[in-house]
């Protein structure tokens, strides 16, 4: 962390509570370059020759270890495309902590384009973190476009909290997931954008075999001129069970379009999807102000208390 | 103290002007335990809510301890003390009990005294201080959470309207329970409740009946009790949900 600046010390904390280096395995990295690195005798983590990126391999039987791989960029016009691939063993339990943060004050546009990739082994619970931020008051914008694909083998569970509150301008973000028997997928993303904001949020989701489960909720919020387009989509092969949710709030001028869907390819798959698209209620605000809340203050309460 | 001053509040309803409430004088001192009744439609609802500023009336001032609030917003109402329970209570997506009650009394509140506002209004407070305030409770759990605030905020005047309404019969002996202790409580709050409910109108100090936007008759319970008494506007709850005890 000593080879860190103020500047890429508080993208750290903003986006992997970061004020230390992390316990565990971790591969630290800042403007295009791994500026720390650590493994433990469970998890090994191994720079890529072909592409920019790093394997992450964890041992069969690794429980309660994490490994930190955030990202920060604070030079304005670096564009980067990393390829990060997690190979998880059998019967682990372990938690992954990425994220991106970029503070870009000059006038070229920074770009970090993650690709991410999870194998995980049988019966193995992965718990997996990922926040963006951006900051930086210069006209470049701060783009970020994440691709996660995880494929989930038998008895495995993942949990995806993916997280994106402040100050990215543009964002695609790309998550696919294939789960095989017993399987069963967690997605809780929070989302909000401000100013001329664009964010996708694309999700396929495959229950490819019995006994499989998803469970993928969104909560966003989209403020001032901003735009999202939240695309949820569970496909059901076998007797499964798939739930989608797309929970928004919208503001100002603020524009939200939610495509859920969901696609049955078997008679005993069982998919839900819900999608609300609402203004804050007036009365939750009036509720707030009559505790003698201002109405400002009472809009940010209801905002963060919905995406908590 | 509150007074209205000659308080008139209109609205257009199907293309006609209606008064909703039309020329209300009223003072209640300090310390007072006033329950308001009358008929649907009678303008209690509305009269609650011009005196917290949720509306503004056409015509007339609001005085409270001895300052004029008729131009004066809801929080800044709210910080000079007048709280409002709503007839149905609010429901936030992530804001948990703890979070509203924090809010409510405007400070870091520890856990163990949001914990004492909970066990005030029947709550098990383990149960309750994590959840969130949305659909997942009840209408009977809504209401005390709800009125919990309001004991939060310590607040001079409570309004509470229809605090009965949607709420299961076990609820509502509880509520008695609460307002019966905020009544003989020695604090110089006043309680305005809006109720029909008999057994709230019989601990009130006073009794005020709105009808058609106007204050049609006010006084003691013993001298206004016996008047409307199986009227609708003093309504009894149903002996068979008291449990077969039709004089309880």
């Amino acid at each position: 962390m000593n080879k860190l600046d103020a500047v890429q010390m508080r993208l750290m904390r903003e986006i992997a509570d970061l004020h230390d280096v992390p316990e565990g395995a971790y591969n630290l990295r800042a403007n295009g370059e791994s500026v720390g690195r650590n493994t433990t005798a469970s998890i090994d983590i191994i720079s890529k020759t072909d592409v920019s990126g790093i394997d992450i391999k964890i041992k069969d039987n690794t429980v309660k270890e994490s490994v930190h791989i955030p990202v920060v960029l604070s030079e304005s016009g670096l564009k980067e495309t990393v390829y990060n691939d997690f190979y998880v063993g059998e019967n682990c339990d372990v938690l992954i902590v990425a994220g991106c943060g970029i503070d870009n004050c000059g006038k070229q546009d920074s770009q970090h384009d993650g690709v991410h990739r999870f194998f995980i082994g049988k019966n193995s619970k992965v718990r997996y973190v990922e926040k963006h931020y951006g900051s930086g008051d210069g006209d470049g914008k701060r783009i970020l476009n994440p691709v996660t694909e995880a494929y989930l083998e038998e008895g495995s569970t993942m949990e995806m909290e993916m997280v994106q509150i402040k100050g990215v301008d543009s964002t695609r973000r790309t998550t696919v997931a294939e789960l095989r028997k017993d399987a069963k997928l967690i997605v809780r993303e929070r989302l909000m954008t401000h100013g001329v904001q664009n964010a996708e949020s694309i999700y396929k989701v495959t229950l490819a075999e019995d006994g499989s489960s998803a469970d993928v909720v969104s909560r966003s919020v989209a403020r001032d001129n901003s735009f999202q387009k939240l695309d949820l989509c569970v496909i059901g092969d076998a007797e499964c069970s798939g739930h989608t949710e797309c929970d928004s709030i919208i503001m100002d001028n603020g524009r939200i379009l939610a495509v859920p869907s969901l696609e049955a390819n078997s008679v005993d798959a069982q998919l839900v999807h819900e999608a609300a698209i609402g203004k804050i209620a007036g009365e939750q605000l009036i509720k707030l102000m009559t505790l003698g809340l201002t109405e400002q203050e009472a809009e940010e309460q209801i905002i963060n208390g919905f995406l908590k | 103290m509150l007074e209205l001053k000659n308080v008139s509040f209109g609205a257009e309803s199907d293309g006609k002007h209606k008064e909703i409430i039309d020329g209300v004088d009223l003072s209640i001192p300090d310390n007072r335990f006033i329950v308001i009744t009358g008929p649907n439609g009678g303008g209690k609802s509305t009269l609650a809510k011009l005196i917290a500023g949720i509306e503004n009336p056409t015509e007339g001032r609001i005085i409270f301890d001895g300052e004029d609030i008729t131009e004066k917003s809801i929080t800044e109402r709210a910080k000079m003390g007048i709280g409002f329970a709503f007839q149905q209570p609010v429901r936030f997506k992530g804001i948990t009990v703890l979070d509203l009650l924090r809010m409510a009394e405007g400070r870091n509140l520890s856990v163990s005294e949001a914990c004492s506002y909970l066990s005030e209004v029947g709550l098990c407070a383990k149960d309750y201080i994590g959840r969130e305030v949305n659909s997942s409770l009840s209408g009977g759990e809504l209401k005390r959470i709800e009125i919990a605030t309001i004991l939060a905020r310590n607040v001079k005047l409570a309004l509470f309207d229809e605090p009965e309404a949607g709420i299961d019969l076990w609820s509502f002996k509880n509520l008695i329970r609460i307002f019966e202790k905020m009544r003989n409580s020695d604090s110089a709050r006043t309680v305005i409740v809006i109720s029909h409910q008999e057994r709230i109108l019989s601990i009130a100090d006073e009794i005020i009946v709105l009808a058609d936007g106007k204050l049609v008759k006010r006084g003691t319970k013993d001298e206004i009790l016996p008047e409307i008494i199986g009227s609708g506007y003093a309504m009894s709850v149903c002996p068979r949900m008291e449990g077969g005890d039709a004089n309880e």
